[in-house]
């Protein structure tokens, strides 16, 4: 039988705040255990929560990215379970009015070649919980609450991915846009950007869904792709031998590579949503919304689009240079400093990325700035210098500090472009050469890439190659 | 009865609170009585009524985004039934 | 009363500035009659001898500066709900027994920043559930106007020590007439201010939406004085509201000629004792006779369906609030659990007391899936109706006035098996909270030597004026000045 995946996802994020949702303490994260827990976020007897304003402008932000309602009536709810990281026995979230409502986002698959539209169903805002750890202490678990209280935006989709590759697609697209916006550092190893996602199966062509999981714990685009199919698999696995998915929540254990039940999620299906009492509903008014609207930057499809139409680049390379908001400032910067949209495109994507990834280094950390990367295409764009001697110099930046003009000028690297100059070194090479000469006469052409070697070599590579070509033409040709 | 012995059992287990299973039937003769009462709502009209959740017809003052919290760790631990090494600890958690 | 101290603020407070006693003479004076009475009434957990002596010399040296207020120097207790910095807050449970505060409530620190000395943390039933202090774990509270009887709850301990003069004031909290029942049952002036009106933060909560911190004082005068240092937004209770704090002690003597008080006939049914009755419509002739003019109102949600309302949308509330008593960062854990899941059960388990483990179950079974909109919804919209009928109320009224509870204090354990008869001595008071709007109990006379409590309520802000009727009430009568003989300590 063939089988229809169908994928949904919840996105936790983060939100770059300085104090957390409901109390002024400081959300940096790596600091010893419990120093950053005060007594709000440890739910102490007596203590009340206050809503931290920044939050809601990155929401806000968020929902006008994804074109979104924005609800001027937001309303917490509390979420009611137990579980020892969860300090007051519930957590504070938004379940029946959310402030950000439907929106939807537009993916790149197969290298931008083709897209998909991903509806969100709704974005709400909710604290963190702390963390267990179970190492270190036999027996016991120990609890740092450092993280409780810290704010997150729970992005939910519509079941509109068919692939594990269309949720990577889509979990990318999100991690990208919030980290256009600015609202959050979208760092997966810290736990930043967080992805729990509704997996199950359907014979192709059924209506109606199959039974799913929900696999958290999908902290690397890696990792979902992973999780994502081996549950599938799994799941076709249980359907073909004629049993019934059981709806659960499944662990993904990256070690093993494998899901396996959750068994602290047994009891807890019901949550007992109700309004918390000790926070009003929020209300937003248009004036804000504006306000939030005239802080918004060029949102990553909008910036592709531009690319595209106005820089005249390939879907692919605007694709590669829109794909992170650090590319994408990478490059803007290397094009004003160029004004050679394409030029400029080819060196980011090519020789610096390759570069990159070989050093495993982000864009942010790369050791050749936007202004010296562009030194160098400047240079070749005035016929400066060629593109191999560019090449050069290129690999000699990834270890100095130094820029592609006082390279060329230290090295002699200038292009030849001296006709004098050139003529008397081609003379030199047709002088030497009389049998290659004589084929080129006899109508071998292709040795004139003989010759042009010849003159370069012995220019050291600065001769300019247009100009050897025309001057070898002329002298062979008569 | 509004409740019987098994849902008391369940809703005790939902709100993590032992009861001695003696004191079952007692609970559930109580608590339907407290049920029996509630049935008073439904004396109510309450046709287009919009729920109210709190007295006044207020809405939220947000607070800047600041950090005005110090640690104070050590004052908060000692309230502790058990820590270590800055952690608070309990039974080992199971996921 | 012995000659030398008075026995209001308003008298302390001027004596301390005349100088006719110190300070630290006045709190040792009331730690006496603490050491003497405590023992019968058991209306305090904890005495802070210790940091009230200090707090007494502090203020003694302002009083010498002549850097004074009203409440500089005046000694008070502070109910156990209020967390005090360093001090025990045990909320009448064993779950708190262990609980030092790491911090004072807004109210505390309000009260303290105004030079009062806090003189011990009163007994109440535990988390606010009960209506006659014998739900603690301290043991219950007795009524100093007779020992074999309920002072009221759940601010028992407040209205018995402030009843038998072991302080002139306490704090205390209301959530269905916590404050009001007990002042009425123990003969005390009992203050619950409009929801909002008085910082929550570092109060215990019990039911979010409903809890209101207030006075029990012996008159009215001192309930304005003691409101004009508590009211107020606060920074750490985004339920707190920010509307003008007026001076409550300026219009105390307003004339109240021409004031317009309502009269549920709903408080006048078969349920009212008929000497509560009596006495209460001579109370009302009493204001009638400084002008004001009366008109029977109708009410008709503010009894069975208030009490149905209250008691899905405080014990949902309760239920969510309490999740955080789980032994794990405070409090009581049980002695070896065998697993988490055995942790959390028994700590709770044995911790609660019985009604606190009914009503967390009420109202863990009300929001479970399936029965939200049967209760907890359906009792929003109640609430809703309770409220608009008061609005309407107050379109052409002032004031409500009634009894503030069926009968006088009933006898110790009259009630503990039966929760719903418990419940009903609430019946007249829990309206009020749902609507969020503040009322006052005030002492109107005697059945049979046990103090009667006229309710008065007022429109959402209007404590200045219930404060003005009240004490203007108070110029005409001496009900407020009545001290339980039984009580008084002869040796102090």
């Amino acid at each position: 039988m063939q089988w229809e995946t169908v994928i949904g996802l919840e996105i936790h994020v983060r939100l770059s705040t300085r104090s957390k949702i409901f109390s002024g303490a400081s959300t940096a994260y790596g600091t010893e255990p419990n120093t950053q827990a005060c007594a709000v976020d440890l739910g102490l007897p007596g203590v009340l929560p206050v809503a931290n304003e920044a939050v809601f402008r990155k929401a806000v932000k968020f929902g006008l990215g994804i074109h979104a309602e924005i609800s001027k009536r937001s309303v917490f709810d509390r979420k009611n379970y137990f579980y020892p990281d969860l300090p007051k026995g519930y957590q504070i979230s938004q379940l029946y009015l959310p402030i950000v409502g439907r929106g939807k986002l537009e993916i790149s698959l197969n290298n931008g070649e083709e897209s998909k539209i991903i509806g969100i169903t709704r974005a709400h805002l909710e604290e963190d919980a702390g963390k267990s750890l179970h190492e270190e202490f036999r027996s016991m678990s120990g609890i740092d609450l450092n993280r409780a209280g810290t704010p997150l935006l729970e992005i939910v989709s519509e079941p509109d991915m068919r692939s594990a590759e269309e949720a990577s697609a889509y979990m990318r697209a999100i991690h990208t846009l919030v980290r256009y916006l600015e609202i959050s550092d979208g760092n997966m190893q810290e736990g930043s950007f967080r992805c729990d996602a509704n997996v199950s199966v359907r014979p192709k062509g059924q209506v109606q869904f199959g039974t799913r999981t929900e696999i958290k714990n999908l902290n690397s685009f890696r990792f979902m792709e992973r999780a994502i199919n081996h549950e599938v698999g799994r799941q076709i696995d249980i359907l073909e031998n004629g049993s019934e998915v059981i709806q659960e929540t499944r662990l993904y254990d990256s070690d093993k590579d494998e899901t396996r039940s959750m068994r602290s999620k047994e009891d807890a299906n019901d949550y007992r949503y109700f309004p918390d009492p000790d926070l009003l509903p929020v209300i937003i008014d248009d004036d804000y919304i504006e306000a939030v609207r005239h802080t918004m930057p060029e949102l990553p499809n909008e910036k592709r689009r531009r690319f595209m139409q106005e820089l005249g680049l390939s879907r692919y390379d605007a694709t590669m240079l829109t794909g992170s908001k650090e590319m994408a400032k990478y490059y803007e910067e290397v094009l004003a400093e160029t004004r050679q949209a394409r030029l400029s495109a080819n060196w980011v994507i090519v020789e610096l990325i390759s570069a990159l990834n070989r050093e495993k280094l982000d864009i942010s950390q790369s050791p050749i700035d936007a202004k010296r990367l562009g030194g160098i295409i400047k240079r070749i764009a005035d016929n400066t210098i060629s593109g191999k001697i560019a090449k050069q110099i290129f690999e000699q930046m990834l270890t100095s500090k130094e820029d592609a003009d006082s390279i060329i000028e230290a090295k002699g690297l200038r292009q030849i472009t001296d006709t004098g100059a050139l003529e008397s070194m081609v003379d030199n090479i047709l002088a030497g050469n009389p049998k290659q000469v004589e084929q080129y006469r006899a109508g071998q052409k292709k040795v004139l890439g003989y010759f042009v070697g010849q003159v370069m070599k012995a220019s050291q590579g600065k001769a300019d190659p247009q100009q050897v070509n025309r001057i070898l033409r002329a002298r062979l040709e008569n | 009865m509004v409740l019987n012995d098994e849902d008391v059992r369940n809703i005790a287990r939902l709100a993590r609170l032992q009861i001695d299973e003696a004191d079952i039937p007692l609970y559930t003769t109580e608590l339907s009585r407290v049920f029996d009462l509630v049935e008073q709502l439904d004396e109510v009209n309450i046709r287009d009524i919009i729920p109210m959740a709190h007295p006044a017809d207020a809405v939220q003052r947000l607070r800047t985004d600041e950090v005005t919290e110090q640690n104070q760790r050590e004052k908060f631990q000692k309230l502790a039934p058990m820590a270590e090494s800055g952690l608070y600890l309990v039974p080992k958690v199971i996921e | 009363m012995t000659e030398q101290y008075s026995e209001t603020i308003a008298g302390l407070s001027k004596d301390l500035r005349d100088k006719k006693y110190s300070a630290v003479e006045l709190t040792q004076y009331f730690l006496r009659r603490i050491a003497s009475s405590n023992k019968i009434l058991n209306a305090i957990i904890t005495t802070t001898q210790e940091q009230a002596l200090a707090a007494a010399n502090e203020a003694d040296q302002h009083i010498a500066a002549g850097d004074t207020n009203p409440l500089t120097g005046i000694p008070l207790l502070h109910k156990d709900i209020f967390c005090t910095d360093g001090i025990r807050t045990s909320c009448g449970s064993r779950m708190l027994d262990n609980f030092i505060a790491p911090y004072d409530a807004t109210v505390v620190a309000k009260l303290h920043g105004a030079g009062a000395v806090m003189l011990g943390k009163t007994n109440m039933d535990e988390f606010a559930m009960g209506s006659s202090n014998e739900n603690s774990y301290y043991g219950p509270v007795r009524n100093p106007w007779d020992i074999e009887r309920v002072p009221g709850g759940s601010s028992g301990g407040s209205a018995a020590a402030v009843a038998a003069r072991l302080a002139p004031a306490a704090t205390g909290s209301d959530t269905g007439g916590s404050i009001r029942q007990p002042a009425a049952l123990c003969g005390v002036t009992g203050l619950k201010p409009t929801y909002g009106r008085v910082s929550r933060y570092g109060m215990v909560a019990f039911a979010s939406s409903l809890d209101q911190a207030g006075t029990l004082t012996t008159d009215a005068r001192d309930a304005a004085l003691m409101l004009n240092v508590m009211a107020g937004p606060d920074h750490r209770d985004s339920t707190s509201i920010d509307h003008p704090v007026p001076d409550y002690s300026a219009t105390l003597d307003d004339d109240i000629s021409g004031l317009r008080i309502g009269i549920p006939k709903e408080s006048f049914d078969e349920e009212l004792d008929d000497s509560i009755a009596t006495q209460v419509n001579a109370a009302i002739k009493q204001l009638e006779a400084r002008g004001a003019s009366v008109k029977e109102i109708t009410l008709p949600n503010m009894k069975k369906a208030a009490v149905a309302a209250y008691y899905v949308v405080a014990s949902a509330e309760c239920s969510s609030n309490l999740s955080r008593m789980d032994g794990v960062r405070f409090g009581y854990r049980c002695e070896h659990p065998k697993d988490l899941a055995d942790m959390y059960a028994r700590s709770r388990g044995e911790a609660f007391s019985r009604e606190v483990k009914r009503r967390i179950m009420i109202g863990t079974y009300t929001l479970s899936a399936g029965f939200y909109d049967a209760y907890y919804l359906k009792a929003q919209k109640v609430r809703r109706v309770i409220a608009e009928d008061f609005r309407r109320a107050f379109s052409d009224i002032d004031v409500i006035a009634g009894p503030t509870t069926p009968e006088t204090a009933f006898k110790l354990k009259d009630k503990t098996d039966d929760p719903i008869r418990m419940y009903l001595s609430d019946i007249y008071t829990i309206a009020v909270n749902l609507a969020g709007l503040p009322g006052i109990s005030i002492p109107c006379g005697f059945s049979q030597g046990l103090p009667i409590g006229l309710h008065l309520i007022g429109n959402m802000f209007d404590e200045a004026r219930l404060l003005n009727v009240a004490h203007q009430y108070q110029q005409d009568t001496d009900w407020h000045r009545q001290i339980p003989e039984q009580i008084q300590p002869g040796d102090s």
